[in-house]
């Protein structure tokens, strides 16, 4: 299959639809077994901090959560931009479908935060850089939010999101470096992907599987929501009708 | 009638090719093929909601919703909404046409042409609605493009509004342009050729009509 | 039949780029100039939410002069989403929207000077009128300056980056709240770096840095814009 072939077959619904049933189903099982593992060993077996005690422990949920909320936000900037460049149907599904996703995540993450902040900092909301950011990425998805139920047209509310995002995304690194220049009192970041973490092993590794755990999530939640929506949207085309009296769903 | 595009030495001013546009899982029409020569008139008709505004505005290249291809030569457009500013005068309205076109401002030649002689330093919301429809006539006047798309051009006109639309019409087919019209009452041009858009149906060009 | 020939195509025709933009420049004035209460409303929205906050805090001199510089700014966010919520709405209604979509060669030298006129009537207006807001709030004299720079700064990526926001909601009917939904996030960079400056300003801190920022976001915010702004007046017009 030469590689035009396949940028074709991917901007198939049909096809994607075919392939999926199975990919969701290994990525949700994988989703399961690392969100356990990582749970539970954070939970139960991983050392408690020397400072914070085993307050800390929220991070298992928190820093998964923001992680992922950011990269769906980045995933629906691309998303945008092919759609806009190449007017691609699958990539305004996933713009459409990562977006309550992208929100609860961002959502969850602000509420972690909050709970775990009480106990560290005496306060349910402090603003720094990082919480300030994690808000205003949830302004941000509940403006693509509220566009796409605003336009009537699924056509024209895919395009107009599109553009949102694209801004959105170009716009999230301005707002990173600001928010941090202007309100900085936290801790660095737990990861950092070059320099070695200065948490001990025991205590990072399950906060490793919970990220990739919360990735597999994401994506099988992606897939199953690209399935509902090519159902939706190609619910009058003959593949589907076959489909349904076939009773194969 | 001049040629049906093929033999002609005479390039079309739109070519459409199994052009078909869905909306809400049905067809508002599919599979149109024409060619539209020079000094040629296609008339749409069909009832409302049958896709004749949206069959404009896919050839503006507005509505991006469409199967097929289509090549269309720089066209000027009439829609429902006028495109006169109500807090510009005439002149000033027509000034700005012409700077988007990239015409010479006639304003003058271009007012008297539709009637409205006189009304250049009149800010347009002192108008009445046939009065601004005369003015986005006005600049179809003032020229620049050869081929015209038309949305129910003789909506709010009087009769003789609705005459002055007929002649600058045939003005512009004789001059060797073409015209687009989606319209409920004929033109009454004779050589018009008519295209029937149906609801849900498959709608077939009508061709030249005698 | 013999036919008289058809005037040639508009190459670029008397009037060239420049004329477009300055044929948009000059109607997008007289329209203001002619709805010049619609045109200053902002303004006054902006003196009128000072008196407020001043009423609010009880007129204490001090309170006030301490958060002059956030107040100056956050009222500035507001007053210019006011203007950006009518700036495509009349065109719009009256379909000169759709022709200049469809006849401006390129779309943006006339979409460029509509947003040149729309900051010269918020942004630069609201710099020109920054001494007198900053008096309201007791300002000291010493950063007045300097906050009217970080406007002249700043205020540009106001405008640019509302009205991609305000293309993308034009063609709704209750777009008002939703136009600040989408613009104000993206305002985030533009308010953190003009009111931090006043502040650090007003500590005796050197804020050449966040002037460069302000800058640097009003140029990138320049470079992509008019482009976002054309693809969602495209959309909104489908």
């Amino acid at each position: 299959m030469t590689l035009k072939e396949l940028w074709h077959r991917l901007g198939s619904p049909r096809w994607f639809y075919q392939i999926s049933g199975r990919l969701r189903l290994v990525l949700g099982l994988t989703a399961l077994v690392l969100l356990v593992t990582g749970t539970v060993w954070g939970i139960a077996f991983a050392p408690p901090d020397y400072q914070q005690g085993n307050s800390f422990r929220i991070i298992y949920v928190h820093v998964p959560s923001a992680l992922v909320a950011q990269s769906a936000y980045l995933l629906m900037g691309a998303a945008g931009v092919v759609l806009l460049v190449w007017r691609m149907k699958l990539a305004d599904m996933v713009l459409a479908a990562t977006v309550p996703f992208g929100m609860s995540m961002t959502a969850l993450a602000l509420f972690t935060g909050a709970a775990w902040g009480k106990p560290t900092w005496g306060a349910w909301w402090v603003w720094d850089a990082r919480t300030t950011s994690m808000l205003v990425l949830l302004f941000l998805y509940m403006a693509l939010y509220a566009l796409r139920q605003a336009i009537p047209r699924p056509e024209t509310a895919g395009r107009a999101c599109a553009v949102l995002a694209v801004v959105g995304v170009i716009n999230i690194p301005i707002i990173k470096y600001s928010v941090d220049w202007w309100l900085t009192l936290h801790q660095p970041a737990t990861f950092r992907l070059t320099a070695a973490p200065a948490m001990p092993p025991e205590m990072w590794l399950p906060l490793l599987v919970n990220a990739l755990g919360v990735y597999c999530f994401f994506g099988a939640n992606l897939v199953g929501r690209l399935r509902l929506e090519i159902l939706e949207r190609e619910r009058g085309t003959a593949w589907v009708r076959e489909r349904l009296a076939g009773g194969q769903l | 009638m001049a040629g049906a595009g093929q033999g002609s030495p005479v390039a079309p001013l739109l070519r459409l090719d199994g052009l078909g546009c869905q909306r809400d899982e049905r067809w508002l029409f599919r599979d149109l093929t024409l060619d539209l020569n020079p000094g040629e008139l296609l008339q749409l008709e069909g009832p409302n909601g049958s896709g004749k505004s949206t069959l404009l505005r896919v050839l503006l290249g507005l509505y991006p919703d469409f199967t097929g291809t289509l090549s269309v030569a720089e066209c000027l457009y009439l829609g429902h909404r006028p495109g006169v500013s109500a807090v510009l005068t005439a002149a000033e309205n027509l000034r700005w046409y012409a700077a988007l076109q990239g015409v010479p401002a006639d304003v003058a030649g271009a007012l008297e042409r539709v009637g409205m002689a006189g009304y250049e330093n009149v800010v347009c919301q002192h108008m009445s609605a046939g009065q601004q429809r005369r003015i986005a006539l006005a600049r179809l006047a003032l020229g620049g493009a050869p081929l015209w798309l038309l949305d129910e051009p003789l909506t709010a006109l009087d009769t003789a509004g609705q005459d002055l639309v007929r002649a600058l019409v045939a003005e512009h087919l004789a001059a060797g342009g073409a015209v687009v019209c989606a319209t409920h009452q004929p033109l009454g041009i004779a050589t018009a050729r008519r295209m029937v858009l149906g609801a849900g149906a498959r709608a077939v060009p009508a061709g030249a009509e005698p | 039949m013999s036919r008289p020939p058809l005037p040639p195509p508009s190459q670029t025709g008397p009037v060239g780029v420049a004329g477009l933009f300055a044929a948009q420049l000059g109607r997008e004035w007289v329209a203001s100039l002619r709805t010049l209460a619609e045109t200053l409303n902002p303004l006054v929205f902006l003196f009128l939410a000072v008196t407020l906050f001043a009423l609010g805090v009880g007129g204490d001199a001090e309170a006030l002069a301490n958060q002059a510089g956030a107040i100056l700014w956050v009222l500035v966010l507001l007053a210019t989403l006011l203007t950006l919520e009518a700036l495509f709405r009349r065109d719009y209604d009256d379909g000169t929207l759709e022709q200049l979509v469809l006849l401006g060669k390129p779309a943006f030298v006339p979409i460029l000077a509509k947003l040149a006129v729309q900051w010269a009537l918020s942004g630069l207006a609201m710099t020109v009128l920054a001494p007198a807001v900053g008096m309201l709030l007791f300002l000291p004299a010493e950063v007045l300056g300097l906050t009217m720079l970080t406007l002249l700064a700043g205020s540009p990526a106001l405008t640019l980056l509302g009205a991609v926001a305000a293309a993308l909601t034009v063609g709704l009917r209750r777009g008002g709240v939703l136009l600040a939904l989408l613009a104000l996030p993206l305002f985030v960079p533009t308010l953190i770096f003009g009111a931090g400056a006043i502040s650090l300003a007003m500590a005796g801190v050197d804020v050449t840095g966040q002037l460069y920022w302000l800058l640097a976001i009003s140029v990138l915010a320049l470079t992509v814009a008019p482009f976002a702004v054309i693809a969602a007046l495209r959309i909104s017009l489908e």
